[in-house]
């Protein structure tokens, strides 16, 4: 009689707990904070990001685990010096459940800290510095998108193969810039070829006159560059205005042909660079995400569209398995770290470091698209060196 | 500088006190979101102080300086560089070390530059911040272009004894408090010493100050050092908050957002900038709370204030406070107060 | 480095230096003879070049792009002059700091509004495509050496009127004395205008005809700022021909600065403005 009274006491308070609990849950919905650049120079970049997240939220029902989606977005504004208070302005002033950016490696650093002391899962849709994944990789932190290594690293072996022997590289002088060339160097020496010369552009100097009148006089078997946006279009239209095009080679990391090839024009034709996406990939997927794209926002999806998109289905696939609880974080990180990401750029999961491990694609650029001529690398994870999770 | 109208010097008081009290009262107002309004204000008094040693140079005696930056920012730097990584490190030695560095900075920049003046002075002071910022920016000792970690705060202990965790935000914040109050009043009595007076006078007539056997050059280097070492405490304030310190805390934008606060608040009357610091930061919050485009009203309000309120924040109070007394005695107190201004400008 | 390539790049230098001054040559006027500080500078030179590209995408012209661009921008300038900085002359000239910054907000803003953030470029008219060999592998576009030829122009125009002209010591007199030439019987006010209005009108032109070899986006205008002002302040204030001989000689250091010492090429101008100001603390030519 007793142990029965107590059992259905048990019972009785557990059901209670389950419906109140059930119904806090039901009734809040996940905050979702967005830490990305709205204004500036970067604008593009955040703009598409948020579109392609509610784009797969939206097909996935709207909801996030059975639970109503509240959106809570602040200006990075790409200024690496407020990082740490607009974090924390999502942190500790939303409360959200969960951060979702930047596209800024500086912000990023500023973001990670905060993440790494709050416990908030952060999922990085861009920004690609190594140490994100690397010597800062922390359980609660993921990346979506790529580190520089992984998208340069892939271009040394292809250059060798086309029998490239020496190279020489131009990059911005900053992180981004730095790590494409050093990974691009490592693959590159990897294979038996030479970089026998790094030259490097204060950053975001956008004057390259004097780099290509380097290049001409170098005379190496092909150049490599890393620029992005703004700069990106420029060197292209630089280097075909001076003549390089088609006689010294043009590769480069995938930033440099992604939304400027309208900018650069005939200037792009033939240009090879590795990436882990490509607008013209020809699978299901990306079909039906560039329609639906195109078909909500009224123009072309682009890569950085695809990294918003999958850290879309990253959160309605990890939240669905942990029916909507974010209090329990260790099991909402758990079912994020073994998610498979059914993405336009091809299947992927996350390394040991929670970095994707994921296909890159060489593209040449032909008719102003970039054009897929074969996967560079398959499966390519980024080593992560000084991540303590692997 | 005369004493302020009581008026305003009682509202500075209740709000220095309501400041003050926000730690512990706070939570029922803010509720969950008290310790980000706590961390929120900590990092806007950091901004004021920074404002604050701004106005020393651009208010009270008339040098535009967009190097404010420089100093904060190296001071950051030197606090990271010199923790070790593991172990927190001790907090009067940090100090001595980010003073002296800001201090010797400015010290050196000065030298070169204090014979410049005008919109001269302004380029030399941004020159020098450049070539630190690139230093900051292009080089790999000090995380290049992405910045570097604090992992732990500074201690503060003497004799073993911890006097404040700087771990726990709501010391911190009186920490940066204390600092701000005992700053301006610090300042607000330099400026009543002579050597504040001479000050002054190189803003209102650098020939009469020479003419009376001084040598403004001399005041003037002295005036940028104080300030450069003001700036580099609040530096060293910022990166212990922050824990991380990137080039964008040496860039000369930084540097302008101070001088807009220091005119938004209104130059010259010291607790104008401390105003203007947290109207500059708290419209940009309303705003970019409001829509993704802030920098429209934002902009519209900024001009609008430009148009509307000739001598800041400040120069609208000492206004009301004449206008509501309407005695003679107080007008005197006003246009001793903004008279800096005036003479210059006409 | 052999010899063509020291010529080549003393060519670029050069070269580069000519942008330098249609960069800054709104700003010779604006701030050089009307002493006034203005943050928007940069913003201006972006409104001229999405002006550019906005016009040429209806026109199909960048010519007739900058023919109906012009006017518009010096339709601005007078707006601005008129509505934002009149009422502030009589005040500190910080005062004029704050509100160009807060223009510089809402260009920005409305800029994104208008045209949103991607990245633009703008066609080189048909006629001036080709371009020059000058090594065995380099060649060099036709377009530059017609924005060095506009440039040239620009400059000889600038300083024909402003020494040359009954107007340009009117405008210059203006600057340095206000009451003085008001005394002679002279609508100051209007003068001013016409001189903003220029000014505006000189930045915007510089960003149209920059735009094809600058590309169009956000944020351009910001790289544009503070380089504008160091050619003007190393020049000297009020000195067209200042500004023009420091704009040639930031262009040759900052080229020969990336070649020589890559490192520290960031910081190459600074040190020279740095050092300009050290030894001439009113600049090379005031």
């Amino acid at each position: 009689m007793n142990n029965y009274k107590k059992i259905a006491s048990t019972l009785g308070s557990a059901a209670l707990t389950l419906a109140l609990f059930g119904n806090v849950q039901a009734a809040d919905p996940v905050k979702v904070g967005l830490l990305l650049p709205y204004t500036g120079t970067y604008a593009a970049l955040g703009e598409a990001i948020t579109n392609g997240m509610k784009m797969a939220i939206e097909q996935q029902g709207g909801q996030l685990g059975g639970r109503a989606v509240e959106y809570v977005s602040v200006d990075s504004e790409a200024n690496p010096g407020k990082a740490v208070p607009n974090m924390q302005k999502l942190v500790d002033g939303a409360k959200v459940d969960v951060v979702v950016g930047p596209v800024h490696s500086g912000v990023g650093m500023g973001a990670v800290k905060v993440a790494r002391d709050s416990g908030v899962p952060l999922i990085i849709p861009n920004a690609g510095f190594n140490a994100a994944t690397g010597p800062l990789c922390a359980p609660n932190i993921f990346r979506t998108s790529f580190t520089s290594w992984q998208t340069a690293y892939p271009m040394g072996q292809v250059a060798a193969d086309k029998g490239y022997k020496n190279i020489v590289t131009v990059a911005w002088r900053y992180g981004f810039g730095t790590e494409s060339v050093e990974g691009f160097k490592e693959g590159f020496e990897k294979a038996g070829g030479t970089v026998s010369k790094e030259i490097y552009v204060p950053f975001p100097d956008v004057e390259f006159q004097s780099q290509l009148t380097e290049i001409a006089a170098l005379k190496p078997d092909a150049v490599f560059v890393f620029f992005a946006g703004g700069g990106a279009a420029k060197f292209v239209q630089d280097y075909a205005a001076a003549g390089l095009q088609g006689k010294i080679p043009l590769l480069g990391s995938g930033f440099l042909t992604e939304g400027t090839l309208a900018a650069q024009g005939q200037a792009a034709e033939g240009v090879l660079t590795t990436l882990h996406y490509a607008d013209s990939l020809d699978t299901e997927q990306n079909r039906s995400f560039r329609d639906a794209y195109r078909q909500q926002f009224g123009k072309e999806a682009d890569i950085y569209a695809v990294q918003g998109f999958d850290t879309g289905l990253l959160l309605a696939q990890s939240l669905q398995q942990v029916a909507g609880n974010t209090e329990d974080r260790n099991a909402w990180i758990a079912a994020m770290s073994q998610a498979h990401i059914a993405s336009p750029r091809g299947d992927w999961s996350f390394s040991k470091a929670h970095n994707p491990v994921q296909n890159v694609y060489l593209r040449e650029v032909r008719d102003g698209a970039n054009q897929v001529a074969s996967i560079a690398a398959t499966a390519l994870a980024d080593p992560a060196p000084g991540c303590k999770l692997q | 500088m005369r004493p302020l109208p009581r008026t305003i010097r009682y509202l500075l008081l209740a709000l220095t006190l309501l400041l003050a009290a926000f730690p512990l009262f706070g939570e029922s107002l803010s509720g969950e979101q008290h310790s980000y309004h706590l961390q929120q204000l900590t990092h806007i008094m950091i901004l004021a102080i920074v404002a604050l040693s701004l106005d020393l140079l651009v208010g009270v005696t008339g040098m535009v300086s967009l190097a404010q930056a420089a100093f904060f920012g190296i001071a950051g730097y030197s606090l990271v560089l010199f923790a070790p990584e593991f172990e927190a490190v001790n907090f009067w030695l940090a100090l001595a070390l980010c003073l002296a560095v800001s201090a010797a900075a400015a010290l050196l920049m000065g030298l070169l530059i204090i014979r410049t003046s005008g919109i001269f002075f302004i380029m030399a002071t941004i020159a020098f911040s450049q070539m630190l910022y690139y230093l900051f920016h292009d080089s790999a000792f000090a995380g290049g272009s992405d910045g570097i970690y604090l992992f732990l705060k500074p201690e503060v202990a003497i004799a073993g004894v911890q006097l404040l965790d700087l771990e726990n935000p709501r010391s911190l914040f009186y920490l940066v408090l204390g600092s701000l109050v005992l700053l301006y009043l610090l300042l607000r009595t330099c400026l009543r010493a002579p050597f504040g007076r001479v000050l002054l006078g190189i803003k209102h007539n650098e020939e009469r100050v020479r003419s009376m056997g001084y040598n403004p050059l001399f005041y003037k280097l002295a005036a940028f050092v104080i300030a450069g070492t003001i700036a580099g405490y609040a530096g060293m304030l910022s990166a212990t908050q922050y824990g991380f310190v990137s080039p964008g805390q040496v860039s000369w934008q930084l540097s302008a957002h101070a001088l807009v606060m220091v005119i938004l608040g209104g130059m010259g009357s010291l607790f104008g900038p401390i105003l203007g610091a947290f109207a500059f930061e708290g419209l940009h919050q309303l705003f970019a709370g409001l829509t993704p485009h802030w920098e429209l009203p934002m902009g519209l309000v900024v001009i609008a204030m430009v148009l509307l309120l000739p001598r800041g924040i400040a120069g609208l109070l000492l206004q009301l406070c004449s206008a509501r007394k309407a005695k003679p005695a107080d007008d005197a107190a006003l246009s001793t107060a903004v008279a800096v201004n005036k003479e210059t400008s006409v | 480095m052999d010899f063509s390539t020291v010529l080549i790049q003393t060519m670029n230098g050069l070269q580069y230096g000519l942008l330098l001054f249609l960069i800054a040559s709104g700003l010779t006027l604006i701030f050089g003879i009307m002493q006034i500080i203005n943050l928007a500078h940069g913003a201006l030179y972006m409104v001229g070049a999405y002006l550019a590209f906005w016009l040429t995408a209806l026109t199909g012209n960048l010519f007739l792009a900058i023919l109906l661009g012009l006017p518009l921008a010096a339709l601005l300038g007078v707006l601005i002059e008129r509505f934002l900085m009149q009422a502030l002359y009589r005040r500190d000239h910080l005062d004029q700091v704050l509100m160009t910054f807060g223009m510089i907000l809402v260009i920005d803003s409305l800029r994104s509004i208008a045209w949103g953030n991607d990245v633009h470029s703008v066609a080189i008219p048909a006629l001036l495509e080709g371009s020059i060999q000058l090594t065995e592998t380099l060649e060099y576009p036709v377009y530059r050496l017609f924005i060095s030829a506009v440039c040239g122009l620009i400059a000889l125009a600038m300083y024909g009127v402003l020494q040359r002209t009954r107007l340009g010591i009117v405008i210059r007199g203006g600057a340095s004395n206000r009451e003085m030439v008001q005394g002679l019987g002279i609508n100051i006010r209007v003068i001013y205008s016409l001189v903003f209005a220029a000014g505006t009108a000189l930045t915007a032109f510089a960003g149209m005809i920059a735009a094809p070899v600058s590309s169009v986006y956000p944020g351009m205008g910001n790289q544009i700022l503070i380089i504008a002002f160091v050619v003007v302040v190393i020049g000297g204030l009020g000195s067209i021909r200042g500004a023009f001989l420091a704009a040639l000689l930031v262009g040759l250091t900052a080229t020969w600065g990336a070649v020589l010492v890559p490192e520290y090429a960031g910081m190459a101008i600074y040190l020279l403005m740095a050092v300009v100001l050290l030894f001439k603390p009113r600049g090379l030519f005031a």
